[in-house]
């Protein structure tokens, strides 16, 4: 019976725990609460009927007692805030190091690529106890990827990378489910997480064939392209050199600093023209519509992979510039 | 004294006048408020009618009823029709119509004709709509998110938000209706501190539809202007933004939540005091609550977007601010709560209701709590929780308020009493069945099943075989008050002017009230729920 009839989702995540403790939690004092009111109600209709009670005693109100149900309920709140607060912060900021999975949603399915180049659709397979983050986007409507076991969620938009991590701690099949309504076939975007022992993992991994690395796929895009023609690798191209610019800041020609993160690569290779580099001249075509969702993640792999210059060549070049002019 | 009132049939506003033209052309608000409560009971029964189909398809884990294109149309017309064209209008255009003008001694509404005309734009907007379901429905949600609303859906958008950018007219009109009365038509004597709560409420409530109705009009209009012409203001391929569409929607949508309970609060306060024999507890924290939930409601909307791709600190002001609106809602079902202390209470059916409504909208708003929590919020967005949330506020609570506002009134407006045992046995059922089908949904959705699913995994058969159950206890409970209040209508016993010994100026002219409402201005000397001055059983007859 049980078995048919679970109650509660499994916990399989380092942040399930923190999300389930600050419910049962919220669960306990609205409990009391709800408990409270009908109980009061229930006393107060039984003791002060009419029949019981016919004179009512008039009472105009009582500013103590409405200062006590305006601020301890707003305490109360504060509490939650501060709880669920850390814990959205701690989903917000992905561990440094994390295994990175790149994930496109469309109409209507999941389709992941692993940073060695497996693709998956519909089914993810990640390692037990690695941060593991999800970065996304969509390739027509706004889609949620959702995974109830880990308690995380982030919708996935057109245009733009979403991301979101969890740190799988049990080994088992979860349910995916697209969360954020899709159109037709919405409630069968439906996949499994398969959490597997590190050592099975990396046997998963290896057994995909000769696929080449999602970076090695994006390094042929970029030279077919043409994007390596302008990116050199030396500082006499037309655009800026691009190695070791993921995580760095930038200096715009407007005064403006950005950090080169995947929305900026993403933004600089479909709409080169919103943020220009300082001392480069805004001449890079859009690349809007020619390049798909999954070779755009293809690129920013690949300039994520860059190594920063090695640091003779930097001596040599520009000795005592800040690191913000360094990346151009 | 009944036999005093019926001895001869004095002239009311039903028999003053006969005939299709004199209620299609009546400027009389409690006519206006008739023709509202034909048309948005006609509207309930169709997404009523959607709600079982959708019910009855999650019977079963696959999608086997209707298919899923259908499916989708159903969740999305049921919610359009539910809120735009029966929780708006219900307690503002029906009960406040009628009720407001009584309860500050006007004639009427200060723009009779404006009445008028909102109903006639509410019924041109309620078409649009229906000619679109009924032509190919339309399977965007409620929510009309871009860019499936703008670029992929196949179905009839734009006919249906035009027919919601028309109705909101309606609602605009309405709102500045109450506003002037209560400013300007207020009888010597009533005072904003002798107001009734009913009054307050609805004045908060008008204050968000003159300020908040406009955005979602011209947000409809763009979806309709971006799917027809492609213009790009939220396609992010023309440089357009998808959130900005979803900032744009429920910067009113979510005040329009307000829109809807705030009435229904000021229904409760009425059935409190008078079922109490009390005067309301903390008068003017009940009145400011009003107040402070309609200027807060306004600054909470991006708690709809902590999981869209916010920022972290826009996501962490958003939720505190959520934190603040829930805390003038607490204040109120305190002092409702206090005002039964030491009364003398009845349990005549609206108080019944009433007792409903502060459980379930306590329910509803502490597991609103849960949805302010950003790290709880990310884990419930958008599942079944979120769904049985707003339930049990809107049905749970807005619904609840609004069938004790109709059985309150009913004497009043119709002149005949309803069958009181019948009226119990129907807020029982509706209180059990509301229950039943939306708690269990509380459960499903923590356990993660995310809302709009056509077909769902078959761990979640058992509760939502539960929910179906409960839905149709729930529509037993709708369907006997509509047979007893047609009955009523023919052989209900005559009312006399004041069947509940209520105060308030509306009790004191006689069921039904005459087209001008009272005979005399009348003068106010006394508080709002003076039950202390009023005789106990006798009931004093309009002079």
């Amino acid at each position: 019976m049980w078995k048919n009839l679970p109650l509660f989702p499994e916990r399989a995540s380092a942040l399930a725990w923190q999300v389930d403790g600050l419910y049962f939690l919220l669960v306990a004092v609205s409990a009391f609460f709800t408990l409270l009111i009908f109980a009061v109600i229930f006393v107060f209709a039984v003791k002060y009927r009419r029949s019981a009670h016919p004179h009512p005693v008039q009472i105009e109100g009582s500013l103590p007692l409405e200062l006590a149900w305006t601020l301890i309920p707003l305490g109360i709140c504060m509490i939650f805030f501060a709880w669920g607060s850390l814990i959205y912060f701690q989903e917000a900021r992905p561990p440094k190091g994390a295994m990175e999975v790149y994930v496109v949603g469309k109409q209507w399915m999941w389709k992941f690529e692993h940073e060695t180049g497996q693709r998956e659709i519909d089914q993810l397979h990640v390692p037990l106890g690695r941060d593991v983050r999800m970065i996304m986007s969509s390739q027509d409507v706004i889609h949620d990827f959702f995974v109830p076991a880990f308690r995380v969620k982030a919708d996935v938009l057109p245009g733009r990378f979403t991301e979101i991590w969890f740190r799988p701690t049990k080994t088992g099949t979860y349910h995916l489910f697209c969360s954020q309504y899709c159109g037709t076939n919405h409630s069968a975007m439906i996949g499994e997480v398969i959490v597997m022992e590190p050592a099975a993992f990396q046997a998963w991994l290896g057994s995909g064939g000769d696929s080449s690395s999602l970076a090695g796929n994006g390094q042929q895009l970029f030279q077919a392209l043409g994007c390596s023609t302008c990116h050199r690798s030396d500082t006499q191209g037309r655009g800026p050199n691009l190695a070791g610019i993921f995580g760095r800041t930038v200096l715009l020609d407007d005064g403006r600093t950005v950090v080169a993160d995947e929305n900026y690569i993403r933004e600089s290779i479909l709409n080169p023209g919103a943020k220009i580099v300082a001392g480069f001249k805004p001449i890079m075509p859009s690349f809007q519509g020619q390049v798909s969702e999954e070779n755009l993640m293809a690129l920013v792999a690949y300039i994520k992979s860059l190594e920063q210059p090695q640091p003779k060549e930097r001596a040599s070049n520009q000795p005592a510039a800040p690191e913000t002019s360094n990346v151009q | 004294m009944a036999t005093a009132v019926q001895a001869v049939e004095r002239e009311n506003y039903l028999n003053s006048n006969y005939g299709i033209k004199s209620w299609l052309l009546t400027t009389d608000h409690k006519r206006i408020a008739m023709l509202y409560l034909v048309s948005i009971t006609v509207m309930f029964w169709i997404g009523g009618f959607f709600a079982m189909l959708i019910r009855l398809e999650l019977l079963t884990p696959a999608g086997d009823l209707v298919s899923s294109d259908t499916y989708n149309k159903l969740f999305s017309m049921h919610g359009i029709i539910m809120v735009f064209f029966f929780l708006i209008p219900s307690v503002p255009a029906v009960i406040g119509n009628f009720v407001i003008p009584l309860m500050v001694g006007a004639k009427d509404l200060a723009f009779p004709r404006v009445n008028l005309l909102s109903w006639y734009i509410y019924m041109a907007g309620a078409i649009t709509a229906l000619t679109a379901m009924v032509t190919g429905g339309v399977d965007t949600g409620w929510t009309f998110y871009t860019p499936f609303s703008t670029h992929y859906s196949n179905t009839h958008v734009i006919g249906a938000a035009v027919g919601i950018f028309i109705t909101g007219f309606s609602s605009i009109l309405t709102g500045l209706n109450f506003i002037v009365t209560i400013h300007r038509m207020r009888a010597p004597g009533l005072t904003w501190r002798r107001l009734p709560l009913f009054c307050w409420s609805n004045y908060a409530a008008a204050l968000i539809m003159v300020l908040g109705t406009p955005v979602i009009a011209i947000t409809l209009l763009l979806v309709a202007l971006e799917r027809a012409f492609n213009i790009g203001v939220f396609n992010p391929q023309l440089g357009g933004d998808p959130l900005l569409f979803q900032h744009l929607f429920w910067f009113y949508s979510h005040p329009a939540v307000y829109i809807m309970i705030l009435p229904g609060m000021g229904v409760i306060s009425e059935v409190v005091t008078c079922f109490s024999r009390k005067r309301v507890f903390g008068y003017e924290f009940v009145a400011l609550a009003s107040i402070a939930i309609a200027v807060l409601g306004f600054l909470v909307w991006a708690h709809h977007m902590f999981v869209a791709g916010i920022s972290v600190y826009a996501a962490l002001v958003f939720s505190l601010l959520s934190y603040l609106v829930a805390i003038p809602s607490a204040v109120k079902v305190f002092n409702w709560t206090a005002t039964m202390y030491k009364g003398s209470i009845r349990y005549e059916t609206p108080m019944l209701y009433a007792f409903g409504f502060i459980g379930l909208f306590t329910i509803g708003g502490l597991t609103g709590v849960f949805l302010s929590s950003l790290g709880l919020d990310v884990h419930v967005h958008d599942t079944y929780f979120v769904v049985a949330h707003f339930h049990y506020v809107m049905v749970g609570g807005m619904v609840m308020a609004y069938m004790a506002g109709l059985h309150f009134w009913w004497p009043k407006i119709t002149g005949r009493m309803y069958p009181e045992a019948w009226a119990k046995l129907s807020a029982l059922l509706v209180f059990v069945g509301f229950n039943t089908t939306f708690f269990p949904l509380f459960i499903i959705g923590y356990m993660g099943l995310p809302r709009r699913y056509h077909s769902y995994p078959p761990e979640f058969q058992v509760l939502n075989v539960l929910s179906t159950a409960g839905a149709s206890i729930l529509a037993v409970g709708y369907i006997l008050p509509m047979i007893y209040f047609l009955w009523s209508l023919r052989y209900g016993e005559p009312a006399p002017p004041n069947p509940w010994n209520a105060v308030g100026l509306e009790w004191m002219t006689p069921s039904p009230p005459p087209t001008h409402n009272f005979d005399e201005t009348p003068v106010v000397t006394w508080e709002a729920y003076d039950y202390e001055h009023q005789p106990q059983e006798e009931v004093t007859v309009g002079h």
